[in-house]
């Protein structure tokens, strides 16, 4: 085991980040700057819906866990922007950043953390289990690489149908670990299933670094050799290259309806979640050089002042308005009701809140 | 009417389905080209092909949760499991993920999913693969459980399973998998939660599912035969949802019950049914509730002893003649 000291030290055998320019790739060429200004738009809304949701934490209105996305942003908005009709999302957790970055709105995910009947799963759900299958966004799953398998379901339904998608499926460093994902990683190239599995790697499982938590050879998405899938490595504070390398694996996905395994690094700022005081595994310098060498949100930002996509004042004005939508979205929250208490009866049995002429059950299914 | 195995219901019951659903998916450990462990799915890949029978690794959590992901999406997938005792390396999938995806969603999902095998002791294979689940996962919100005792209603319940669209988990028993019943060659459903008398008596009350129910009618059988003792036996059928009312009429009718299960004694299905009726029927009752459940142990190999561990006919009949 390692010492007391050692826990702060990286050996080079973890993941590190890879240096890869990916500003040239096609998938990036394209983009016009208004769809540049969108992207980096989604990134700084969710800086800003979390931050906000600090506070309101804070203030007590938000129960139980809270596990923040800040410097993660790119990940989120950076693969979900290259999604289409029939490709789906499913992830963790730490799931506010993929809701925002699938179209749902501010309002709802707010009132869903603070246990609100306007929220997305009517305050049932609560932060780690954000829905909307409208929108191909499939959850928000609690247990660490339980939703891996789902994943791979999804994406099987898909090709089963017959339709040209994907599903992309998120999860953090420490799930890497799990029986499930490794069940789910064979599934997925036995049966060559149109399934993208993003490890987000932030260092960190919880409080457990990833040196201390995962057998390496070189990086974590190496593992996917040992079932012969493709995989990648990506600069997860570069949303070009987050991009680049997810448009490849959708490539393969829809083209050749197979899986790939992407481990894409990154860094959250915050404690694992609000209930981690963040002081015994990590140093704070540690934190400080990445908010200010590696943030993905002014890495990105930089990168548009050169480009001349973005203006001092574009900045402000976009940062203002996403401060008052997540203002907007707390207000929202505050003032909206708690579900009734005879919704806790509701929405457990599907047949139970279609009660029709069609539905055969009898009995009791639901007891006192 | 034509008397057909309880297998053979099954694999009729999954066979009209699959054919008139193109939804529908048989999946799990050898149910295609080995034609099923227990047989159950045989002739089936021949008749339908690879992309509706399709063979799963051994990885019940991998497919299993690939199962709820695809219902998700509406596939009605059929999952086998070789052993319910399986099912417990798959938990996390069948409790956390298929039970409370609907709840935890607010309702903006549901998932279609059967799940079924065999779920009994008896097999003489000692402990990991002679698990009664029913009590157990019927403490999850969410989930439906069926228990058929017999042919007839292996088909039933198992059409009906499909059709529905929450997650139903059918538990069958392969000690009961070459029992042959009366089976219409017409078709027809069996509703969930609709109780089975199988037998009218005025004496006393037998309340079971699954083989319990058999082992129950043929130790009735026995009491009216030998003993002129007339037992009722009331097959539960499914545990979830639960069919309270026909459970209050036999006890109103008979007022004295017992209660045989398989499940073990601790927490099984018959402490909810004893709950239930000492607080609707208590007035009904003649004497206290009695019950008979395997022996609380880990099932145990020996043969011998484990004829012994779960309810018979001979225990079933001596303890209705301490009652009478």
């Amino acid at each position: 085991m390692s010492s007391e000291t050692d826990i702060y030290k990286k050996p080079e055998y973890v993941s590190v980040m890879p240096d890869t320019d990916y500003s040239d790739a096609e998938v990036n060429k394209v983009l016009t700057p208004e769809q540049k200004i969108q992207l980096y738009r989604d990134m700084v809304r969710i800086r800003r819906f979390e931050e906000r949701s600090i506070r309101v934490y804070q203030q007590g209105k938000i129960g139980g866990f809270l596990h923040l996305y800040i410097g993660q942003e790119a990940i989120a908005v950076g693969t979900v922007s290259l999604l289409g009709a029939d490709d789906h999302v499913i992830t963790a957790y730490r799931d506010h950043g993929h809701a925002l970055a699938v179209g749902m709105n501010m309002n709802e995910c707010m009132a869903e953390l603070c246990g609100k009947h306007t929220g997305c799963s009517k305050g049932k759900g609560g932060s780690m289990h954000f829905f909307a299958p409208d929108k191909n966004y499939w959850g928000g799953h609690g247990i660490v690489g339980g939703q891996t398998p789902l994943g791979a379901g999804i994406a099987y339904a898909l090709k089963y149908r017959g339709l040209k998608g994907c599903c992309l499926c998120f999860m953090g460093d420490g799930a890497v670990n799990q029986g499930a994902v490794h069940e789910a990683f064979n599934l997925a190239q036995l049966w060559e299933l149109p399934v993208i599995y993003v490890i987000e790697n932030n260092g960190y499982s919880m409080g457990t670094s990833q040196v201390r938590s995962s057998a390496f050879n070189e990086y974590l998405a190496k593992r996917a050799e040992g079932y012969a899938m493709a995989w990648d490595v990506v600069n997860g504070n570069d949303i070009y290259s987050v991009r680049a390398a997810t448009a490849e694996a959708i490539k393969r996905a829809h083209n050749e309806s197979m899986p790939t395994l992407l481990e894409i690094i990154t860094y959250r700022y915050r404690g694992h979640s609000m209930s981690d005081p963040d002081k015994t595994y990590r140093e704070k310098k540690e934190i400080q050089d990445y908010k200010e060498k590696k943030d993905p949100i002014t890495v990105f930002q930089n990168i548009l002042l050169a480009e001349k996509v973005l203006t001092d004042d574009l900045i402000q004005s976009i940062d203002k308005e996403a401060r008052q939508e997540a203002e907007d979205a707390a207000n929202f929250a505050d003032q909206s009701p708690f579900p009734p208490e005879e919704s806790i009866l509701e929405d457990i049995y599907w047949e139970e809140d279609n009660r029709s002429e069609e539905t055969t059950s009898q009995g009791t299914i639901i007891f006192e | 009417m034509a008397q057909i195995t309880y297998r053979q219901a099954i694999n009729d019951a999954l066979s009209e389905e699959v054919e008139r659903d193109e939804n529908v998916v048989i999946m799990g450990e050898e149910v295609a080209q080995f034609d099923g462990a227990y047989k159950v799915t045989e002739g089936m890949l021949k008749r339908f092909g690879p992309k509706r029978i399709v063979d799963t690794p051994i990885s019940e959590a991998g497919f299993i949760g690939m199962g709820i992901g695809a219902a998700m999406l509406g596939i009605r997938p059929v999952m086998e499991l070789m052993f319910w005792s399986f099912s417990y390396v798959a938990f996390d999938q069948l409790c956390n993920n298929a039970a409370a995806v609907r709840y935890m969603s607010g309702g903006l999902i549901n998932c279609p999913i059967v799940v079924r095998g065999p779920a009994n002791g008896g097999t003489n294979v000692g402990a990991t693969h002679s698990h009664t689940p029913e009590n157990l996962v019927a403490n999850h919100p969410g989930i439906k459980v069926v228990c058929p005792s017999n042919a007839y209603d292996a088909k039933g319940l198992m059409k009906t399973a499909i059709r529905d669209n929450d997650p139903v988990f059918v538990m069958e028993n392969t000690i009961l998998y070459n029992d042959k019943w009366e089976v219409p060659e017409e078709e027809y459903l069996v509703p969930l939660g609709k109780a089975n008398l199988l037998r009218e008596g005025k004496d006393l009350s037998i309340i079971a599912h699954g083989r319990a129910a058999i082992t129950s009618l043929r130790a009735a059988e026995e009491l009216k035969a030998k003993h002129d003792i007339d037992v009722e036996v009331l097959d539960l059928r499914s545990i979830r949802p639960l069919d309270e009312e026909a459970i209050l009429e036999t006890v109103k009718k008979t007022n004295n019950v017992l209660l045989v299960e398989e499940n073990k004694p601790f927490c099984g299905v018959g402490a909810q049914i004893s709950f239930l009726i000492q607080e609707k029927a208590f007035d009904h009752l003649d004497a206290p509730i009695r019950r008979i459940s395997s022996i609380d142990a880990p099932q145990i190999y020996c043969k011998k002893l484990e004829d012994i561990q779960i309810p018979s006919v001979a225990r079933v009949v001596n303890k209705v003649l301490e009652m009478a």
